[in-house]
């Protein structure tokens, strides 16, 4: 057993939170290895098909497009560069820590700011041109629709689940996850940028910019108010940390997913921006996912009004 | 209530007498055992109780590691040999001034006749919040206490820093940079050779070692190529104190001339980062130039370009530039 926290004594022999340990880092990457072995001999054991099964077609193609829009170019273009934003921002954060030493500080900072700044055009891009909460919220109806998945999964006896909408349930429970992990990381990682040297501010081991930001500046032009004290330091390495090595485990299983020969559809989806009509009538319900006249449309200026317009609004119970 | 350090905490005493000896138990203890050079950085270490390693491998003992030799190209020198012996060599002083200068700019001569040109140039840096065992960056944690607005960094990096501001003590290692030595490490199952520039690092690749020098790495031999003896040398070293001081900034530089025209140059300056600095800006401007007073003054401006200095530490920008300014003047 490990030790996931990380103390160092101070010169009182104090024992001073520093972060999360390198064990903890460990164990992520242990249980990321062990989830992807587990679940490819999971699926072989239970003998689904490695390749993707034939497409069940059933049902009118009537008025319906060869090919199905299912992510604009800003919403890939985003994808992808968060995507490549997040890669390296897990690269400079624990490739030194296995060994592979480089100068990566400056490589890790430049890379959040990019992180969030394609976030930021994320929420307005979802809020201002798609169905933001049809992605973002989650009720009852659609936990039992990703238990009745879960089921069938584990279980060939259990009745055959309901075709989701546009996003599956285990699609939106990783974006949920993708979002708490992302920002809690988002939010430490500004706050300990402060502490290093950039081009905008000068580092300082406590966070005056914080304290001015909250409480503004008393008659000395100090911080009125020390909202945030140095002693947090610890506590905002260790959220940081965890962030950290939950994004690793996160990651690990997108790659491994992206990858499988029967989810690669999904992946083409988001490169080429399409899937095929087959795909759509096999894996998802029209009543949920309409895509109108069927008519591929082109991206509007803009932005990505298709990725609403064939969306149906989410009917909650 | 005082501390009371009356006494360095036990640890086991290793003597090998040879290098394979040195490597196994290194090997063996990890990250718990320590090696001593001369011991004069190391005893500090221990007297303060920062550094409690449980076993000490002393090199003293290992007779290959001593001594300077003609090389193929150059001079051999093992690690172990003392700043004493460098200052004196005949060698040395008649081909490699600069090296010899800057081993006899290090401490005191007692010092000299115990400290070695491998302990010099691995020495721990001295910021006193490091040292002083606070738990910095540096030290594992996740602070610079030195670059805090109110901090004391007077003697403090005000180029090359990543989070740590600490800077590099040893008088020797500019030297070395600006003589292109080749740093011999042996490990347990390796050899590899490192130009003294890649030799030391800086904190952004790793901010808790100031050298290439991982635990079960031993630095065995110094060698200095044939291609810089008997260049044009200068070295000066700032210090508060002339008798017995680390410097605040010191200079090293080699020039291959024709006449005044400067052909070549390697030029480093210390005690500005954490790591000694080669100046390849300057380096670019001064060389196929003939040195005169205006190249001087241009050498030493570009010299700082880029610094960012502390709240206490500003002075360092125009000593660099001055120092770069006189090394360039030499030339004329």
């Amino acid at each position: 057993m490990g030790r996931w926290l990380d103390f160092e004594s101070n010169p009182w022999g104090q024992e001073v939170l520093q972060g999360v340990s390198l064990d903890l880092m460990y164990l992520a990457i242990g249980l990321a290895v062990l989830f992807v072995v587990g679940h490819l001999v999971w699926y072989r054991s239970r003998g689904f098909s490695e390749h993707e099964e034939a497409a069940d077609v059933q049902g009118s193609v009537a008025g319906l497009p060869e090919r199905i829009v299912r992510h604009t170019l800003p919403s890939r273009i985003f994808h992808w560069t968060m995507a490549a934003s997040m890669l390296v921002l897990l690269i400079t954060a624990f490739v030194p820590l296995l060994g592979l030493e480089f100068a990566w500080v400056t490589i890790h900072w430049i890379a959040g700011a990019v992180l969030i700044l394609t976030i930021i055009y994320h929420v307005i891009h979802s809020i201002v041109w798609q169905d933001f909460w049809s992605m973002m919220s989650m009720g009852a109806k659609d936990f039992r629709e990703g238990m009745s998945h879960f089921r069938h999964l584990l279980s060939s006896k259990s009745p055959e689940p309901e075709k989701p909408g546009k996003y599956p349930f285990d699609h939106r429970m990783y974006h949920q996850g993708i979002v708490v992990a992302s920002l809690a990381a988002i939010v430490t990682g500004v706050l300990m940028t402060l502490r290093i040297k950039t081009p905008f501010w000068e580092p300082n081991a406590h966070y005056p910019l914080v304290d001015q930001a909250v409480s503004g500046l008393n008659e000395l032009g100090d911080p009125a108010i020390t909202v945030l004290p140095g002693a947090a330091t610890g506590l905002v390495f260790v959220i940081h940390g965890i962030a950290g090595v939950s994004l690793i485990l996160m990651v690990v299983a997108h790659i491994y997913f992206a990858i499988r020969p029967d989810k690669r559809w999904f992946t083409w989806a988001m490169v080429r921006g399409w899937i095929d009509r087959e795909h759509y009538l096999a894996h998802f319900d029209p009543g949920k996912w309409s895509v109108g006249d069927g008519t591929i449309q082109e991206s509007p200026p803009g932005g990505a009004i298709a990725d609403s317009a064939v969306s149906a609004p989410r009917v909650d119970d | 209530m005082a501390i009371i350090r009356d006494m360095i905490p036990a640890f086991e005493l290793f003597q090998p007498t040879t290098v394979e000896d040195a490597l196994a138990l290194m090997a063996e203890h990890g990250e718990g055992g320590w090696v001593l050079a001369g011991g004069l950085d190391s005893y500090d270490w221990f007297k303060d109780r920062i550094k409690r390693p449980e076993a000490v491998i002393d090199l003293g003992g290992i007779d290959e590691l001593k001594g300077i030799s003609d090389g193929q190209d150059g001079l051999e020198i093992g690690a172990m040999t003392t700043l004493t012996e460098i200052v004196r060599h005949e060698r040395v002083r008649s081909e490699y001034i600069l090296l010899a200068d800057a081993a006899e700019h290090v401490a005191t001569p007692q010092i000299r006749n115990q400290g070695t040109l491998g302990g010099n140039i691995s020495q721990d840096t001295r910021c006193w919040y490091y040292r002083s065992g606070w738990a910095c960056y540096r030290a594992g944690g996740n602070t610079c206490y030195a670059a805090a607005p109110q901090a004391m960094n007077r003697e403090h990096a005000i180029m090359g820093t990543s989070r740590c501001v600490a800077v590099s003590p040893s008088d020797t290692a500019p030297a070395l940079v600006a003589l292109d030595a080749k740093m011999i490490v042996r490990g347990r199952r390796s050899s590899n050779v490192y130009d003294a520039e890649d030799f030391f690092i800086g904190p952004a690749t790793d901010i808790t070692r100031m050298t290439v020098l991982e635990p079960g790495d031993l630095l065995t031999q110094i060698d200095i190529p044939g291609e810089w003896a008997n260049a044009h040398f200068y070295y000066e070293k700032v210090r508060d104190r002339g008798s017995w001081d680390f410097q605040l900034v010191s200079v090293a530089a080699a020039f291959k001339t024709s006449g005044n025209t400067i052909d070549e140059a390697r030029i480093v300056v210390n005690g500005v980062a954490p790591f000694p600095v080669r100046l390849d800006a300057v380096e670019r401007l001064v060389t196929g130039v003939t040195a005169d007073e205006a190249l001087a003054t241009e050498a030493g401006e570009i010299a700082i370009q880029g610094s960012r200095p502390l709240k206490y530490n500003e002075y360092k920008e125009p000593m660099t530039s001055n120092l770069v300014r006189r090394a360039v003047r030499s030339v004329a």
